[in-house]
């Protein structure tokens, strides 16, 4: 047997430059469009508008690590709006606030977290126990915490009072924004959980093939319901976190956040029938839609025009993505 | 004699009241490779999916170095010894080799719970240096070639070894089949130098092969092990014999003799070749001729029929329908000129499951029952109650969901889907006899040589010879993707052992 084996009639593929160029597309794409808007409008390529860009990006970032895990084994997370309208409510009424009496401080922003990752944990649980499809399920917890949220709510938002986490939320470190410095921590973490852990590694397998997984004997409930449960923990920080920078608990932190984030996982190239890709294939799609939103505003494209520019962007993106998948897909009826 | 390794005591096992396997029992000693053959169906697919602990058993035990296995699924099955090698290659290809080779058994390459890749490479190094395999352990598998991806999965049955501490038992599902002469070099080689450290059981159609290697030859019928022999002890023909060496049911009666003189060309492929599929080939079918392929799973039988249906594109050559040349793109162009199909994957192409009967018989020619914009209910409901009587199809009633009929009803819902059109000319018929009981059998016999008698042109591909030769009027055999033997309507009829010689 020569190293190199022998390629057999059914089954060889043509070993061609194709998907080496796939993955590198989206961050090629990145690289022109910062050029492209750079060129056009001086404005734009400013330091301080960088960091704009950074401190916009970092709830986005946090938000599309969990959805990462989340693709990559082929399920979806819908409930991201829902789960961060309940975290920033629970932070908001645990931290000093004008509603309650607690001042509990750095302890509420832990609180929010659980709260996120026990939402998190209910929709994994639902959709490996009971084998619902995990879009379904996660609609509905959508659903279920935007309403716990609203009734936290009630019809006065609890405005937050405490300094400290209000200082945190807008502040920046030697001029970098906070927040972005805590995404940097996430997609760090992300990245090691990916590459180093069973739980990353896991859920590329259970993308590739969660057949062959399970008849391999892998507990592969147990890591869906994990990755759940690890999105809706990033899920409910970036709620509380865009609850500290806007100083408020408001049942609409997060409107907008589920779309932008799977069209982030998307275009940065994971597949959204799982099995590839990666915590830094979602940073440069969060990249993307941050500096797309941004440098539209500055060549003074309409808000409008912004959104459909946006959805063609993810058509774009799926088409790229499943096009070497579609013979595949071929079932005579 | 040295004591098995494993022992195989009255398994048996069926699938919705089919037999598959009959009161099996076997032997494998340590260091021994043993040999599965059999015809299709004949329930050594079945055999090898109990042991490795993808199907469980109805009856009978799995003993393992004395020790009684019940494995409920292959990773239970690798703990007590026993891995497998899938025809299906059952690798992930977007995880790197080594993920592969230890998918389940990275423990010993954790540090504080994070993966230590280098020694998670050296563990998938020990296994490939098993089969001096020179295959790189942090290469994507998706980049491999086939024998490679399928050294893969033999070094993760070799795994086994360490956490047994014992010499594994090895399963091969058809390892060959789809492999051109090269590659099944390398995988008989592979087996042979297996013998040096496992025990192997392998199931594949080659006779000429499992003579080579193996050391006993197990040979299956209708889910029974028939006859356990020494190599030395047996040639060829014996087990083609033994194969083949039953009873004719009497719906296996011949087809009478056509003569195609002056009769319509109906169909006329014309060198046709898919890359990968199937080579140069050309033959004629004349109105009212059944034309049988036989050809063994991968031959390229199957990939011919979807692409005379329009669900393949052929590289080249040409498809002539009636006297004219035709372009089938997909499906639907196909349908338009009058060609049915009945699927081998019946449930999951043939029919929508939960579709009612009526509906699943009209879904392709809607078009005929249409009246303005609207379809005819009442003329829908008329001609499905003749086909239902028609076909004998036993359902509750005509809006029974189609998943809920056994198999032959399915089969025939299937075969009235193409019949309800007015125009059709051509059935292509793939594996029409699968999984089929014996009754329903000789039921579609006889209404697929009704039919062929009413003018229609039938194109049959089997991988049974008594079902090619029962059925067809003229006999065209496929190997390796290329026409092998050809046997006309005008011409003697062949024997079955004549058949059988150009398909293995």
């Amino acid at each position: 047997m020569t190293p190199t084996g022998h390629q057999g009639p059914v089954g060889s593929r043509p070993a061609a430059a194709g998907p080496e160029l796939r993955s590198w597309a989206p961050l090629l794409a990145l690289i022109v469009l910062c050029l492209g808007f750079g060129l056009a409008e001086p404005g734009f390529a400013t330091v301080e508008n960088l960091w704009t860009i950074a401190d916009r990006s970092a709830i986005p970032l946090i938000l599309a690590v969990g959805s990462t895990f989340i693709i990559l084994q082929g399920s979806i997370d819908l409930s991201i709006e829902g789960v961060m309208a309940v975290s920033s409510l629970t932070f908001a009424m645990c931290a000093l606030n004008s509603r309650t009496g607690l001042d509990l401080g750095v302890l509420g922003l832990v609180l929010a977290i659980f709260a996120g990752a026990g939402l998190g944990l209910l929709s994994g649980l639902v959709t490996t126990c009971l084998r619902v499809p995990s879009f379904m399920v996660t609609l509905g917890v959508w659903s279920l915490s935007a309403g716990i949220a609203m009734l936290l709510s009630g019809d006065q938002p609890p405005l937050i009072k405490d300094p400290m986490l209000r200082a945190f939320g807008l502040g920046r470190g030697l001029a970098v924004p906070n927040l972005f410095l805590v995404a940097v921590t996430v997609v760090l973490l992300g990245y090691a959980l990916q590459s180093y852990t069973r739980f990353g590694r896991y859920s590329m397998v259970i993308g590739g093939g969660e057949d062959l997984a399970r008849l391999l004997g892998l507990p592969v409930d147990r890591y869906k319901v994990l990755a759940f449960a690890f999105a809706g923990l990033l899920s409910g920080l970036g709620g509380a976190l865009e609850s500290a920078r806007i100083g408020l608990g408001h049942v609409e932190v997060g409107v907008g956040q589920m779309f932008a984030t799977i069209t982030a996982v998307v275009i940065g190239g994971t597949s959204l029938g799982g099995g590839r890709g990666g915590v830094l294939q979602s940073v440069v799609g969060t990249l993307t839609l941050a500096v797309l939103t941004n440098g539209m505003i500055f060549v003074g494209i309409s808000p409008y025009a912004q959104k459909a520019v946006q959805g063609a962007l993810i058509l774009l993106a799926v088409l790229v993505t499943t096009w070497p998948l579609r013979s595949r897909l071929r079932i005579v009826k | 004699m040295t004591e098995p390794v494993l022992r195989v005591e009255g398994l048996s096992k069926s699938f919705a009241g089919v037999c598959a396997l009959d009161d099996v029992s076997i032997d494998v000693r340590p260091r021994e490779v043993i040999g599965l053959i059999g015809e299709n169906g004949a329930g050594k697919s079945t055999l090898l999916k109990v042991l490795a602990g993808v199907l469980r058993a109805d009856r009978g035990r799995i003993i393992v170095r004395g020790t009684p296995v019940s494995s409920v699924n292959v990773a239970a099955a690798a703990a007590s010894g026993i891995g497998i090698v899938f025809q299906e290659q059952a690798v992930l290809p977007n995880v790197t080799v080594a993920e592969n080779i230890l998918l389940g058994h990275e423990r010993r390459a954790l540090r504080a719970g994070f993966y230590d890749w280098r020694t998670l490479y050296a563990l998938a190094v020990t296994q490939l240096d098993k089969l001096g395999a020179g295959i790189s352990p942090s290469a994507l598998t998706a980049t491999l070639s086939f024998g490679e991806r399928q050294l893969v999965e033999i070094a993760r049955a070799l795994a086994i070894e360490e956490r047994t501490r014992h010499e594994p038992i090895i399963l091969f599902d058809e390892p060959t089949s789809m492999l051109d002469a090269h590659g099944t070099e390398t995988v008989l080689g592979q087996i042979e130098r297996l013998r040096l450290r496992a025990s192997v059981v392998f199931v594949s159609h080659r006779l000429d092969e499992v003579l080579r290697v193996s050391d006993r030859i197990c040979v299956m019928v209708n889910g029974r092990c028939v006859s356990t022999r020494d190599r030395a002890m047996c040639n060829i023909a014996d087990l083609e014999r033994l194969m083949l060496g039953r009873e004719l049911d009497a719906a296996y009666q011949q087809q009478a003799p056509l003569s195609t003189h002056g009769r319509k060309v109906r169909l006329s492929v014309r060198a046709l070749s898919r890359q990968n599929s199937y080579q140069g080939v050309s033959f004629e079918l004349h109105a009212g001729e059944v034309l049988g392929i036989a050809a063994l799973a991968g031959s390229g039988g199957e990939s011919l029929c979807r692409t005379l249906f329009g669900a393949e594109r052929a590289d080249t050559g040409e498809i002539v329908l009636d006297g004219r040349a035709v372009r089938l793109r997909e499906p639907a162009d196909a349908v338009r000129l009058g060609i049915g199909y009945v699927p081998a994957e019946r449930r999951l192409e043939g029919i929508v499951g939960g579709l009612g009967v009526r509906e699943n018989m009209t879904l392709a020619h809607l078009d005929e029952l249409r009246r303005g914009p609207f379809i005819d209910l009442a003329g829908e409901e008329q001609l499905v109650k003749s086909w239902i009587q028609r076909l004998r199809i036993s359902t509750p009633a005509a809006d029974t969901p189609a998943h809920d009929l056994s198999g032959g009803n399915q089969q025939k819902v299937v075969l009235a889907k193409w019949l309800i059109g007015r125009k059709l000319k051509l059935l292509i018929l793939d594996h029409p006899m699968r999984g089929l009981d014996i009754g329903v059998k000789a039921e579609m016999f006889a209404l697929i040589r009704e039919l062929a008698r009413e003018g229609l042109g039938v194109l049959l591909v089997a991988d049974t010879v008594d079902e090619v030769m029962a059925l067809s009027h003229s006999i065209v055999v496929m190997k390796d993707g290329v026409i092998s033997g050809r046997f006309p309507a005008t011409a003697a009829k062949p024997s079955r052992l004549q058949v059988l010689e150009r398909m293995v």
